[in-house]
């Protein structure tokens, strides 16, 4: 695996646009391949596998139900673990207690520890605890399989494409930089103003809390960043700015749990990017912009398999590294 | 933005202005991603406002450290709520500011009446907010009671009390000792009937916290004072169990306290 490409798929998650692989990037394997799917026979036969599939369009939901699944389960063993006090889960996803061990979110642990400057032993053991979980599962896998606002989110995406499909309304995208930006203004202020600045704006602690705790007028601002992102931009704040997203990614950088890409049976019509929370991590689906005949999407990846469901050639699939030859 | 290319253009043009055309998106979408990142940055300071301007005065659950430090050190997880037996810790709305999501007591509603027999809250904090250096009930320090107002306060009038306090669909808990030692029961389902009020001594968890003391010499003096002493810890229940309205007898915040000395 070439260094100089990984350190590419990383630094498309702090904003960098996608770009194809260079000549001493892209291996031997991938240039027959791409060779390959350019020869005129191959090019009539994609050709007609893609009308195929226009003409008996599977659609497959699989994944997608999962993790709403997952979402659910997780948050109303929260709500469940306060109002049946069955103590299974307390507290709410800025910190918690899993059958009494710490759970602490490492976004809202971090501004703590910079606005009150200290090191408490409990946070850190719960920070390091979360950190372990979403490494293995792929940290953002955090955002669509637990997040209780990505699941708001993804309904409010539905609204966008509906309305958009029909030409009421038009995506506008912004700048993934922003993100990074924001993570660092966002630390910076807890740092200097001794406050939890962040967490006052946090629509995953705000619905968290009030899942558990009822219902609060920041409910308000969660309503006006759907509404945003249902009239304006779609998926405006998992995309552009959530520092947590962010921060789960770089938990995600090195993660056992991957969406492994196969150039093999790609044939590059696209709908995989169509239905992706952050299509620039598919780029290499594109054709000629394969680096590898099997590669791993970049870190910014939410592991959510939205693709895995949307892809008819099966190039796109969930694995483990490193335990695929044993599987 | 005009897309109407002069008729009889050069060839090359439109190659151009398409060009063109994605420099200006490209340059709407930056000036656009800077306009968002302000409004985002910006909806985050509004949380200041409320904090800075003391819009509200709150009581902070048991052994809660100074309260600037307390925002800060506060998680905003609420572990403090699910624990408290009576429920007296409630968690802050965003009109608090950057108290959003961090616990209060209304002793009011429902005060701490130390029914956990003491602080599972503070073992409950997963960071230092609830410091853990308390232990004891008597160690606690949420505020102070004071008599806010003796004009109504019955004992001071040397009245009596017969009744249920707050009403007879006031929700509050209280840890009746000689009912049962274990569980709080409904404040609604224990009316009173004494000759002089001394609700805020009689059922004050901390010893030696609060006395009623006669107003004058004479012994035969009717009107008593409930004077604090330096033993109180702030819990609330003389607020909680006060049946007058509005309550004669408050809790002092550490922010109110600060602005009397």
């Amino acid at each position: 695996m070439s260094m100089k490409w990984y350190l590419h798929k990383l630094a498309m998650m702090f904003g960098a646009e996608p770009r194809k692989p260079t000549k001493d990037e892209e291996t031997d394997a991938a240039r027959d391949l791409k060779k390959l799917q350019k020869s005129p026979e191959e090019v009539v036969k994609r050709k007609e596998i893609i009308q195929h599939e226009l003409d008996y369009p599977i659609v497959s939901r699989k994944w997608m139900y999962f993790r709403w699944t997952s979402i659910l389960i997780i948050n109303t063993m929260f709500i469940v673990s306060f109002s049946w006090d069955v103590q299974l889960v307390e507290g709410a996803l800025t910190a918690s207690r899993f059958l009494g061990f710490h759970m602490a979110d490492p976004t809202a642990a971090l501004q703590v520890t910079l606005a009150y400057k200290d090191l408490m032993l409990n946070l850190l053991i719960g920070t390091v605890t979360v950190v372990l979980v979403w490494w293995f599962f792929g940290g953002r896998a955090f955002c669509s399989w637990a997040c209780p606002y990505h699941l708001l989110a993804e309904w409010a995406e539905a609204i966008h494409l509906f309305l958009a499909k029909r030409g009421y309304v038009k995506d506008h995208p912004f700048h993934r930089g922003m993100r990074v930006v924001l993570w660092f203004i966002f630390m910076g202020l807890a740092f200097l103003s001794g406050y939890t600045v962040f967490e006052y704006i946090n629509p995953v602690g705000i619905v968290s809390r009030a899942l558990i705790y009822g219902p609060t007028l920041a409910l308000m601002w969660v309503a006006f960043l759907l509404s945003f992102e249902v009239f304006f931009s779609r998926r405006f704040w998992c995309r552009y700015a959530c520092p947590m997203g962010l921060t789960y990614g770089v938990i995600g950088t090195a993660a056992p749990v991957q969406i492994k890409y196969e150039l093999e049976k790609c044939v590059h019509e696209g709908e995989c990017r169509a239905v992706c929370l952050v299509p620039h991590v598919l780029d290499i689906t594109k054709m000629g912009y394969a680096q590898n005949d099997v590669d791993y999407i970049a870190p910014d990846c939410t592991r959510c398999g939205l693709c895995v469901d949307a892809c008819p050639q099966q190039a796109l699939s969930f694995s483990i590294r490193g335990f695929d030859k044993v599987i | 933005m005009s897309d109407n290319a002069a008729p009889g253009a050069a060839p090359e043009k439109p190659k151009k202005k398409r060009l063109t055309r994605r420099e200006l998106e490209r340059r709407r979408m930056l000036v656009r991603s800077l306009g968002a990142g302000a409004v985002v940055v910006g909806a985050s300071l509004v949380g200041w406002y409320p904090v800075r301007a003391q819009v509200f005065d709150r009581l902070r659950p048991p052994g809660a450290i100074p309260e600037d430090d307390f925002l800060s050190a506060c998680i905003k997880c609420g572990q403090c709520v699910q624990v408290c037996p009576v429920e007296a810790i409630k968690l802050g709305d965003g009109d608090e500011g950057y108290g959003l999501g961090v616990p209060y007591i209304d002793a009011r509603s429902q005060a701490c009446d130390f029914s956990c027999d003491a602080t599972q809250c503070v073992l409950a904090c997963p960071t230092g907010a609830l410091s853990h250096e308390i232990a004891k009930k008597e160690e606690v320090s949420i505020g102070f009671a004071r008599l806010a107002r003796p004009d109504s306060c019955l004992a001071m009038k040397g009245l009596g009390f017969e009744g249920y306090v707050q009403g007879e669909d006031f929700t509050g808990l209280l840890r009746y000792e000689e009912i049962d030692r274990w569980t709080p029961i409904p404040v609604a389902d224990h009316p009173y009937d004494v000759e002089l009020c001394d609700l805020c001594v009689r059922e004050c968890p901390i010893e030696g916290a609060i006395s009623l003391e006669p107003l004058s010499d004479d012994p035969d003096e009717i009107r008593f004072k409930p004077v604090i002493h330096k033993s109180c810890v702030g819990c609330g229940t003389c607020e909680m169990m006060c049946p007058t309205e509005p309550a004669s007898i408050v809790i002092d915040t550490e922010l109110a306290l600060e602005r009397q000395s």
